[in-house]
């Protein structure tokens, strides 16, 4: 029943993106965040476009996943592009009929606006496809470290989200054996107005809750009787290490950012 | 109420990456009044298999016949089926979610639409069934019970539903061995007073050799052996293929026929063992 929600889209196949350092890919995909901002031209697009398609061969990704991931978002898409297509101001006058006005300045806008949400999407999509959640938040951890100066949180914030993440898929698989439980005994989850249907969760939620709150008693006791006192002196069992790849990747990238400059 | 399985397969993430074959081409009939143990090692199928038996989950292909009649056919009220085949998943006490006892195995009950005298017949009926003192629990929360408590309690909140069927999953796992013992003989009552159909998933061959006509053993999949456990526990070497081990009954028959003891090689019953061992005692001191 829940079997078709995806948590966390990590495609887990082997190839040279998927091994780069997390770190590298982070700031890699920040670095592209730019550069898909600093395209003014058509040709620059296709560039994008040509940069996107050949990361995510190299990264063994179908392409299809790629897309999956702006199914979401569809809805802002078109809004994003009809709203700079009607409300843009311009003197050049494409179209216009009854209180519409399409200007040449105004479809320009709305394409090239709609373009950069696109890439933005799937260029972030690269990044998460390719990279586990918990090799995520270790990157965050470490790239967040020197604000620890400033006495912000970093590796308690990162622990929470390898935490969070860790329990979805226990949450889920728990959700699901206790929605079939129930339903053995009749509970009907499907039919009935608002009100019902908010009263049928009631046998789901509160055993959830009572497990959600036995396993973190569970994980606390576990990790305090393996001594756990926070970030501070802890060594990590996988060590981050940047290597031949990761210069050859933020090479490409540069190069790719210094020809997206450099078109008119 | 009779359950026939007709070569049933079920695959988890069709199509996807992560395709797993759960169960493959697995056939056999459950008769009325039948105790039937399913038994099998971890990850053999077994929770998924029980899953079909009351429509919680669909098979990729084959059919599961309930009197005949195709559970998953278009017309048939899968809920109110549910209600006849009463389903105790593992570790039930993880269900449990009222404020009181009694509400809670008064569940089933209101889902079925019951008249309130009929539901407070039902929790009364199913609370002796599992040895739960009415007046001392009804109006405590389930969660001040202890571990075999609530264990209980949730089975009561299915029995509650009077199902012509029950089926239960590992039912006890995480036990001491009082706890187990008392949901062993209340089965064993439920079998012998009501004459319920039963199934059981363990893999507690102890459990298995005490109550089951009949064992369906599991393996990968697929449907290994199909036989009493007089059968299945004298083939050792089935049992070891499908990592499992035979009771302890018929480990310790087994050693003493390899010693040269007179013993019949399909005991499997501790008591059955005992008789045998203590006539040929006799025997012995006898000359």
């Amino acid at each position: 029943m829940l079997g078709n929600i995806t948590m966390g889209q990590y495609y887990p196949v082997d190839s040279p993106v998927h091994r780069l350092d997390p770190r590298t890919k982070l700031i890699l995909t920040i670095a592209f965040i730019v550069g898909v901002f600093l395209v003014h031209s058509l040709w620059g697009y296709a560039l994008v476009f040509g940069f996107v398609y050949m990361t995510a061969r190299v990264a063994r990704l179908p392409f299809r996943m790629l897309l999956k991931g702006l199914k979401p978002l569809r809805i802002i898409l078109v809004m994003t592009f009809l709203l700079n297509l009607f409300f843009t101001a311009g003197d050049d006058v494409l179209v216009s009929f009854w209180i519409i006005r399409i200007t040449r300045e105004a479809l320009r806008q709305a394409v090239f606006y709609s373009l950069r949400l696109l890439f933005l999407v799937i260029g972030t999509s690269v990044l998460t496809l390719t990279t586990s959640p918990v090799a995520l938040s270790d990157a965050l951890e470490i790239l967040m470290g020197p604000l620890k100066k400033i006495h912000f949180p970093a590796h308690e914030l990162a622990m929470m989200m390898t935490i969070a993440l860790r329990f979805i898929p226990t949450l889920l698989d728990e959700t699901d054996k206790i929605m079939k439980a129930q339903m053995a005994r009749g509970a009907d989850f499907e039919s009935g107005n608002l009100l019902s249907r908010a009263k049928a969760m009631v046998p789901l939620l509160v055993p959830l809750f009572v497990s959600a709150f036995r396993r973190a008693g569970d994980l606390a006791m576990a990790m305090e009787s393996r001594c756990y006192h926070g970030g501070e002196g802890r060594t990590r069992f996988r060590v981050l290490k940047f290597g031949k790849h990761d210069a050859l990747a933020a090479g490409i990238m540069v190069v790719f950012l210094a020809v997206i400059v450099l078109i008119p | 109420m009779s359950i026939e399985v007709r070569h049933l397969s079920h695959v988890y993430g069709e199509g996807s990456a992560i395709r797993t074959v759960a169960l493959e081409d697995i056939s056999f009939t459950v008769r009325e009044g039948e105790f039937v143990g399913i038994v099998g090692h971890t990850g053999s199928g077994k929770s998924t298999l029980v899953q079909h038996l009351n429509g919680l989950l669909k098979p990729t292909s084959g059919q599961v016949l309930v009197d005949g009649e195709d559970l998953n056919g278009e017309k048939v009220n899968r809920r109110a089926l549910r209600q006849r085949i009463g389903l105790v998943f593992q570790y039930p006490e993880y269900q449990l979610f009222e404020e009181t006892v009694a509400k809670d195995i008064a569940f089933g009950p209101k889902n079925q639409k019951l008249e309130a005298a009929e539901i407070d017949r039902r929790v009364r009926k199913a609370m002796e069934s599992v040895r739960l003192d009415y007046d001392t629990y009804a109006e405590k929360s389930p969660f001040e019970l202890s571990g075999g408590q609530m264990r209980r309690a949730a089975i009561a909140g299915v029995l509650a539903m009077e199902p012509e069927v029950l089926i239960l999953d590992e039912p006890t796992a995480g036990l001491d061995p009082r706890g187990q013992d008392r949901i062993l003989s209340m089965l064993e009552d439920l079998r012998e007073k009501e004459h319920k159909t039963i199934l059981m998933v363990s893999h507690s061959m102890e459990d298995m050799a005490r109550l089951a006509d009949r064992l369906l053993v599991i393996s990968g999949g697929k449907l290994a052996a199909d036989g009493s456990p007089r059968e299945i526990f004298s083939d050792p070497a089935l049992m070891t293929s499908v990592g499992l081990d035979v009771p302890e009954a018929a480990k310790l028959c087994m050693a003493l026929r390899a010693a040269g003891y007179d013993l019949p090689e399909d005991l499997y019953k501790p008591e059955e063992l005992r008789e045998r061992i203590l006539a040929i005692w006799k025997e012995g001191a006898a000359c």
